[in-house]
């Protein structure tokens, strides 16, 4: 099968500091793919440079044929690229509803006229919006929250809002970073079950980073190793993880 | 579930409805106290120009509230507006002698040179953020002001003479009309502007915000005020959202400028100056940001107030200070909110929790 994701030789510097060098990542269409390595390995920093928000010193990314290198976030973002993040960053000040709405904009569009106006395509529009965000936000269970504000979702729910306003800029690659953050073992179950459903009912490839092992054996097909930057470790998951050197990394000598 | 999205429409739809029939029925209570002859002329002298800080006061809201960005040149908009808007009138006094039409045609090329020079403005500042924008808006202001301040425009039989020393430097033909007159302004606009235009043009000012905020274009402004890299990783684009409300705010300044303008025989730039750009953000401020309702009530209370307590005479504007402060807590103070919440909620039975 094709890959979705192809990255050769990605690396980008900070002053002197060479926060990730020559990486390399192959992600087959439909696959879940993890990411993981000790604090400060460059993970996040792999995440900004496939998002567009760092522009890398070197190497050349490819998403499912095109070349996205250097090209800014929202380009990114159009050539099928979405992301959550570490720290939650939700629209606070909306509601559930709109929060996946925006995430809509560039697939539904109107005029500024329109939207003043209430013309028909306004109409047309917006309740087209409102139909496809309630489907999504029934799949993450968020449907009976939809006139809350972000801001007044629990915690985990919130991780979910944003997997889902993600999902509503219909994209090829899902990128996640450490969507289990702060849960305890049951949510973190479910937020598995969740994440294996997206990847089945949307055809989702999904490439995650975290920390939470127990998550990532159960649900990883294949892992990337970072240490200092650089791919320490690459494959099946179950021998990565019994690999010597990445439990050497893990928990030192 | 498309219950709970049609109840969130019509909160919203009943919001913006009460904030129309709230400016409505002010508008029926002056006019019945004008009939009556209930209403002193000082009153009556503070309509026209209460509407005008109206609208200045909500298109400021636009950037401060509902965009998230700090903005302390919106006098040099409003200037820009009333200027345009008045040169405008004064030279086509001959030219078009149906009121309506001419002062129509006058405010809206108020909103679309206030526009213009938003967007010109928009794009090299809008770049900054926070403190920064602040600064430099406060500065683009002042240009504005003293920019205007140095011209002579005239109009003769061989068209429009432009000079930046004095009137005399003009060298107008036999006939010719000064029309900009350096630091003396623009002085005898027709005094077009009656309080009924003034309120229309209120409602249309709420119409066109109320429903930008409530479209698509609204909800990207929002997301981007909310969480700048968040919205851009859904493909948002940032700087032409910000442009777009900072442009929309500008031209409505520039219409409240318009209506400023032809309430006054005389028009001086120095009157649109750094207090008048603080005094519309206090109205946002007061209002409560973001608060459309919040500054139609704070533009008309605090332009009313110093004018009702000239009975003080010294004591006026300790008067107005202390009620300012007065206004703050009630309006952002925890324990305030709690009374407010708890007093006022027996009657409006609001969830804390739902969204607006």
């Amino acid at each position: 099968m094709a890959n979705m994701l192809e990255v050769k030789h990605l690396g980008i510097s900070f002053g002197g500091l060479r926060a990730v060098n020559e990486f390399e990542l192959n992600i087959k269409k439909g696959a879940l793919y993890g990411l993981i390595g000790p604090n400060g390995a460059g993970k996040t920093t792999v995440f900004n440079l496939l998002t567009g928000v760092y522009k890398p010193d070197s190497g050349s990314i490819m998403l499912d044929g095109d070349d996205i290198t250097g090209k800014s976030t929202i380009e990114i973002n159009k050539a099928g690229v979405a992301r959550t993040f570490q720290n939650i960053r939700l629209f606070k000040q909306l509601s559930v509803l709109d929060n996946v709405k925006a995430g809509f904009h560039n697939s539904h569009k109107y005029s500024m006229f329109a939207g003043i106006f209430h013309t028909p395509s306004y109409r047309r529009v917006e309740a087209e919006m409102d139909e496809k965000a309630m489907e999504i936000l029934k799949v993450f269970d968020l449907d009976k929250d939809a006139s809350y504000l972000a801001a007044n979702l629990p915690y985990g729910e919130q991780r979910k809002l944003e997997i889902a306003r993600a999902m509503a800029t219909e994209p090829k690659l899902l990128l996640l970073d450490e969507p289990a953050a702060g849960m305890n073992p049951n949510e973190t179950q479910a937020l598995m079950d969740m994440i294996q459903f997206v990847r089945e009912h949307f055809g989702m490839t999904v490439l995650l980073i975290e920390h939470d092992m127990r998550l990532v054996s159960g649900i990883c097909e294949e892992l990337t190793v970072l240490n200092f930057g650089r791919v320490l470790a690459q494959g099946r998951t179950a021998d990565v993880l019994n690999d010597p050197q990445v439990i050497t990394a893990y928990l030192g000598e | 579930m498309t219950v709970m999205i049609e109840k969130m429409k019509k909160k919203t739809r009943t919001n913006n409805l009460i904030n129309y029939a709230i400016v409505i029925a002010a508008f029926a209570v002056i006019q019945v106290m004008k009939s009556t002859g209930n209403l002193s002329s000082l009153l009556n002298g503070l309509l026209i120009p209460v509407c005008s800080y109206i609208i200045l006061a909500v298109s400021l809201n636009l950037v401060v509230g509902i965009s998230g960005e700090l903005s302390l040149g919106h006098a040099g908009f409003m200037s820009v507006g009333a200027f345009a808007s008045a040169f405008f009138s004064k030279s086509m006094l001959d030219a078009i002698p149906f009121v309506p039409l001419r002062f129509g045609l006058a405010i809206v090329i108020g909103a679309a040179a206030a526009g213009v020079i938003g967007v010109l403005i928009g794009i090299p500042v809008l770049r900054l953020r926070g403190d920064y924008l602040a600064i430099v808006t406060l500065a683009f202001g002042e240009i504005i002001k003293n920019v205007i301040t140095i011209f002579y425009i005239g109009i003769d039989g061989n068209g429009i003479h432009v000079s930046m020393k004095d009137k005399m430097s003009l060298h107008l033909e036999e006939g010719g009309n000064v029309i900009l007159n350096g630091p003396q302004g623009i002085s005898g606009t027709p005094k077009n502007a009656t309080f009924l235009v003034g309120v229309l043009l209120v409602l249309i000012t709420l119409f066109i915000v109320q429903n930008l905020i409530n479209s698509r274009d609204g909800r990207a402004i929002m997301s981007i005020r909310d969480n700048r890299i968040a919205a851009e990783s859904i493909g948002l684009n940032v700087t032409k959202y910000k442009l777009m409300a900072f442009t929309v705010s500008a031209a409505l300044a520039g219409v409240a400028g318009a209506l400023y303008a032809h309430n006054l025989s005389s028009l001086v730039a120095s009157k649109f100056d750094f207090n008048l750009s603080i005094l519309a953000l206090v109205f946002v401020v007061l209002g409560g940001i973001g608060s459309i309702r919040g500054s139609i009530i704070a533009a008309v209370v605090l332009t009313a107030l110093p004018e009702m307590l000239r009975f003080l005479s010294d004591y006026r504007m300790l008067i107005y200070a202390i009620v300012l402060i007065v206004m703050m807590l009630l309006n952002w103070s925890p324990k305030a909110l709690e009374l407010r919440e708890r007093y006022l909620g027996r009657f409006f039975k609001k969830t804390a929790k739902e969204g607006k």
